[in-house]
Formats: C-alpha cells, sequence, structure tokens
C-alpha cells in the first residue's frame, strides 16, 4: 500500500536540503560538504577570482590531492611538470581562500572518496558534491552524494548551492547470501551488467535487502562507488548499526550531545514503508559467481566461469577487437600482464586484506607486474601495522603511496599498449589504465588470484583462505 | 540562437568522457585549446568529423563516464554547438548546458535521418530541429537552461539573488 506521505531515504534528504524549491527553475539545494582536489578545481578558481567572490564555507570544503599525484615517493621533483604545476595549483587555491588542504605530506591526504568517510566528514542524511563522479561512494553511509562538474565546482564554492532538479528513486533489492569468494564488486558488476550503463540515467539507487546488510562499510562503499557506471547519480544504502559503528569517534563525527542528537535524525531516515519508488529490481546474490569484464565498458561482464558472448552490434564487436578477445572464448586462464589494487572502489583496508589472504606465501607470476595502491595514507599506515605490505613485497608486488594511480592513469601509473590488466578499479574504457590498455575489471580477490597464475583466476580456487 | 549546419555523425553508442578526452589532458589549469585533443585517441571518431560543422550526432548514453568538464569545453572549442542523440549521461548533460553546447535528444527514427552531411537548423528558442528532406521535429529541453543561454543568464547570479534564504537556511540548521 502506497501512501502519499511516505517517503524514500532520498526524498527525506531531498527535502531537508530545499532552500527554494523546484519551479520552472530547478531547485536551490544546500550543499553540507563540498570535497575538492586538483584536477577539477583550477578554473573554478579562477571563476571565483573573476567574480570577486569568496568561498562561501571554508569550513564546510575540504581539499585533497589524489587524481594526477605520483605513488611511487611523495616528492613532486623530477615529476611531469603539468601534473605538479596542477597539484601546486591547488595549494595556492586554497591558501588564498583558506580552504582545509590534505596536501601530500598530509597524514590526512588520500584519494577523496576513501578520506571522506575515514574521516568522519561523511555523514548520514547529508548532501555531499565533489568534481568527480564516483562521488556516489558516499552514499554507503546513506548520503546523497554526487559528481558534479567545474561550473558547478565554481556554483558550489560561491554559493554552498546547487541547483538541482530532482531524480527519479531507484530501489534495488539484493537478496540472499554470497557464496566465499563472490564480493560486493561482483554484486555490483553483476547490477551494471543487467541494466546497462544507461540503466540508471536519471535516477538515484538506493540499495536494500539482506546481502545489503550483511555486508561492511567498505564493501557498501564499493556498491555505492559504482552507481555512476550504471547512469545513476548517487546510490544510497539507509544507515544502521554498522554505520553508525564505524562512524563513532572519528575525528570529524559529532561527538556527545551532538552524536545523540545525530543518531535521532538518523534514525528517522531509512526510507518509509510503502514509499513510492519509480523503478524497482531485485537480485539474488545467491547464485552469484565472481563476475570479471571483457568488453570496453563496465556493463560488459560475465560470470568468471562464462566465456565471452557473442557481439550483438558493431559496437560489441569493436569492444572485442580491441580487447583482442574472441566470441566463445574462456576468460578464466586468460594471460594477463598487470594486476592493480587500488581505486576509490577497491583501495580500503577490507580489500587489501582479502587480497593479501590470496597472495600471502605466493609469488607474483613471473611477468606480472602486480602493484597495490592504498587509498589513503591512513589505510596505509593500518595495512603497515598488520604486515600486510610485507606480504605484497615478499611476493613480488609493488606497494605504493596513497592516490588514484592506475584507475585513471594521468601519474605515469600506466599499463602499456596492448597489455591485459586485471584490475580492482571502476572504468574498463578504451584508453582508461593507459593508451591502448586492455582492462578487466574484477574484485580484490580475483585480482590477487589472477596475479599469482599470470592468467585470470577464479579466487574460489583458493577457496581455504576466502 | 539558431544553428544550421551540415551534421558529422559517429555512429557508436556509449561513447564515454575517457573517448572525448583522454584523462591525460586533464592536468591543464584553464580551459583553452581542448578542441585539440577532442578524440585524441580515437583516430576513427577523428576521422568522422571536422570543424566546419557545428553539430555532432552520436549513438545512444552520449557522454557516460566522468564528471570532467574538460568533454564539454574540448567538444566547444573544436567547433561544436550542438550534440544530438536518443540520450546523455546526466552529468554531461548538466555540463554541457553550463557551456551552451545543446544536448538534442530525438527519437530513433529522428535519429535515422540524419546521415553524416544531413544539413539540419536547429531553433532553441522554438524548441525545433528541421532535417532537411525531413519532417521538422521538436525536441526537450531544460526550460531553465533555455533561458540562461537564450539570455545569457548567469546561474551563479541567480543563485546568489536568494543570499537571505541561504542565510535563514543556515541559520536554521
Amino acid at each position: 500500500m502506497q501512501h502519499r506521505n511516505m517517503k524514500t531515504l532520498y526524498d527525506k534528504i531531498w527535502d531537508s536540503h530545499v532552500v527554494v524549491p523546484e519551479s520552472d527553475a530547478p531547485a536551490i539545494l544546500y550543499i553540507d560538504l563540498h570535497l575538492i582536489h586538483e584536477v577539477t578545481t583550477p578554473q573554478a578558481f579562477t571563476g571565483l577570482r573573476k567574480r570577486g567572490l569568496k568561498v562561501r564555507r571554508t569550513d564546510k570544503t575540504f581539499a585533497t590531492m589524489d587524481h594526477s599525484i605520483p605513488t611511487s615517493s611523495r616528492s613532486l621533483s623530477g615529476f611531469d611538470e603539468m601534473a605538479a604545476n596542477q597539484v601546486r595549483t591547488l595549494a595556492a587555491n586554497c591558501a588564498e581562500f583558506g580552504v582545509p588542504l590534505f596536501d601530500l605530506n598530509s597524514p590526512k591526504q588520500g584519494i577523496v572518496h576513501v578520506i571522506g568517510p575515514e574521516l568522519g566528514l561523511t555523514q548520514p542524511g547529508s548532501t555531499i558534491v565533489c568534481g568527480d563522479s564516483h562521488t556516489s561512494t558516499h552514499g554507503a553511509f546513506g548520503a546523497l552524494a554526487h559528481g558534479i562538474g567545474t561550473s558547478e565546482v565554481e556554483m558550489v564554492l560561491a554559493t554552498q548551492c546547487l541547483l538541482q532538479r530532482k531524480s527519479k528513486n531507484f530501489l534495488v533489492q539484493f537478496d540472499g547470501r554470497l557464496e566465499p569468494g563472490v564480493t560486493a564488486k561482483d554484486m555490483i558488476l553483476a547490477l551494471i551488467g543487467q541494466i546497462g550503463t544507461g540503466g540508471g540515467t536519471g535516477c538515484v539507487f538506493e540499495f536494500a535487502g539482506s546481502a545489503i546488510r550483511a555486508l561492511d562499510m567498505d564493501a557498501r562503499m564499493t556498491i555505492c562507488n559504482m552507481s555512476i557506471e550504471a547512469g545513476a547519480r548517487a546510490g544510497l544504502i539507509a544507515p544502521d548499526d554498522r554505520t553508525l559503528e564505524y562512524l563513532a569517534g572519528r575525528e570529524f563525527a559529532p561527538k556527545e550531545k551532538d552524536w545523540d542528537d545525530a543518531l535521532a535524525r538518523w534514525k528517522k531516515l531509512p526510507s518509509d514503508e510503502g514509499a513510492h519508488f519509480d523503478k524497482t529490481l531485485t537480485i539474488d546474490v545467491s547464485a552469484l559467481e565472481p563476475m570479471i569484464t571483457y568488453g570496453t565498458n563496465p556493463a560488459m561482464s560475465i560470470p568468471i566461469s562464462a566465456r565471452v558472448p557473442k557481439p550483438e552490434n558493431e559496437a560489441d564487436a569493436a569492444a572485442l577487437k580491441y580487447m583482442a578477445l574472441e566470441p566463445g572464448q574462456a576468460l578464466a586462464g586468460h594471460p594477463i600482464d598487470v594486476v592493480f589494487i587500488g581505486s576509490c572502489t577497491n583501495s580500503r583496508l577490507s580489500d587489501l586484506r582479502s587480497a593479501a589472504r590470496v597472495i600471502r606465501g605466493h609469488k607474483v607470476s613471473s611477468g606480472v607486474r602486480m602493484l597495490v595502491v592504498p587509498g589513503s595514507y591512513a589505510v596505509k599506515r593500518q595495512a603497515e601495522a598488520e604486515g600486510l605490505d610485507r606480504i605484497f613485497k615478499e611476493a613480488g608486488a609493488e606497494w605504493r603511496e596513497a592516490g588514484c594511480s592506475m584507475c585513471i592513469a594521468m601519474n605515469g601509473d600506466a599499463v602499456p599498449p596492448g597489455k591485459v590488466s586485471v584490475s580492482t578499479s571502476n572504468r574498463n574504457f578504451e584508453g582508461r589504465q593507459g593508451k591502448g590498455a586492455r582492462t578487466l575489471l574484477a574484485s580484490p580477490l580475483t585480482a590477487a588470484a589472477s596475479a599469482i597464475e599470470g592468467r585470470v583466476a577464479d579466487p574460489r580456487r583458493f577457496g581455504a583462505v576466502l | 540562437m539558431k544553428i544550421s549546419s551540415r551534421v558529422v555523425v559517429i555512429p557508436q553508442e556509449n561513447i564515454d568522457t575517457d573517448q572525448i578526452i583522454p584523462a591525460r589532458f586533464l592536468k591543464v589549469t584553464d580551459k583553452a585549446g581542448l578542441g585539440q585533443h577532442l578524440f585524441a585517441d580515437r583516430p576513427d571518431f577523428r576521422a568522422l568529423i571536422d570543424s566546419s560543422s557545428q553539430v555532432l550526432v552520436a549513438g545512444n548514453n552520449f557522454g557516460c563516464g566522468s564528471s570532467r568538464e574538460h568533454a564539454p569545453w574540448a567538444l566547444v572549442d573544436f567547433g561544436f554547438k550542438a550534440v544530438i542523440s536518443t540520450s546523455f549521461a546526466d552529468i554531461f548533460r548538466q555540463n554541457a548546458l553550463k557551456n551552451g553546447l545543446l544536448p538534442i535528444v530525438v527519437d530513433a527514427k529522428t535519429h535515422r535521418l540524419l546521415q553524416p552531411g544531413t544539413p539540419v537548423t536547429i531553433d532553441l528558442a522554438a524548441q525545433t530541429l528541421f532535417i532537411q528532406g525531413g519532417p521538422t521535429g521538436t525536441f526537450p529541453i531544460d526550460s531553465f537552461s533555455k533561458t540562461c543561454i537564450l539570455e545569457g543568464l548567469d546561474e551563479i547570479g541567480y543563485i546568489l539573488k536568494h543570499e537571505s534564504a541561504i542565510a535563514s537556511f543556515e541559520q536554521d540548521r
């Protein structure tokens, strides 16, 4: 029974942030947290300067460096001059406008979507934007979070508001229980494969169901992170005890009485029973296998035991040609050259732990380059405290400083032309990991198993450690 | 605002922003000259376009992927004033409109009429698309964005006019 007054989680966050309601013009929506980085902001600061405007809320704006920075060291000397200039420009802009910056030497530096939650900046019921499409990650905490362009970055810096029309509500229900070796990454790849890269266009996902409730916060972030790969601007998961447990005590999380007040507000966030969703979809995760992509967009995925499907159109055929794969070919056993564990999708502590469990006591196959890039300095410190770095290094992998690295290949960490990479990142577009690079997206477990075997490998072969 | 031009056509779906402009060209700190990097790693796409055309026709879900506004900056700098497709990715559509690049959605039947070299006239005020030798159709566009483009209305200026509403919203929290 649907009722007019029943609201979804998205409806509730939207309603509580409308400064001026939608009319002929879009709504003016208040933004609680604006995260910025070096690549999509220089032109926005130039715009502010031209208009003679200030950053309206320097207490709600935080900057970090992640996309184009080196991960081999924290020094810019001898680094790509254009990238170094962009990094220095961010530092200069933050200094001029009074925006707090977690720079290369800060213990709080990291990928913008890793540090937001880690610092407790990401909070349930809030609105969060960043000039990066994977801002959807923060939705794992029940925050309405999405990517914006540079003109909108300027808009939010100047006004702390965004002009926005409301999206549709799309409920994705994940029921059942994951088998060992199958992860959140496989769930989201399966969803995107089912509905396509435009399947969520115009919508905000809410992920619900027993399989979502069973996931830890890192895994929930992996799911929300890739909402944009199905075209949805945001993905949301209602906060629960796990969310609160994660947030409690974090640097920017509310404290004492503020925490109690926040809890009272957050408790009211979950979608009301009977609230209206424009679209719904249910996926039973019990039947899922580890997923892997074979083509040039994240919807082109198959279960790891399946064979590359026959192309349905010219674009599919062109994708297979680019990937040098044949229809009917098994992907398991396909030779690989590079393994990348990292990115805002899969670079958190639990991702590194699960990869390390598989790698421990093995060697990276000769001829395979394996790069492990923690999502933040804090993740790196904790991983090192647990000895994960030693496991990776002893296996022959490279252990790096935090950054986006080989996900976007802006910093020189790139897959050579024609080489095949198994990557825990989010995009397998042509050239994404370097010109001519052939990317197979998969979970950290699958990536680690593949590194050992030198071929695409089913992590369930390492059953005892999963 | 009227655009009369022959169209160029890239008949592929899901052209993502990494194809429109690869990430290695995002290390700039200004917007100038990005047209030279448009479709930089796609000589096959590059061969289908030329800067004498102002209208690009592309397949479904154009502009999916990243939020980089460098994608519309590159298209505009190259000389395009409109892109016609059967659908656009949300962030790309927003970014395009903010740069006066019209994202024009047509149905599949109309899309098929648009062959390389077909002359078209786009009238933003009337929201019409005239295809030579074909029918004149209408296209949807966000009414506020349309006003902004036609009247040169500045969106940040528009929000700043609501300063008192923003201030009282902040006060109440």
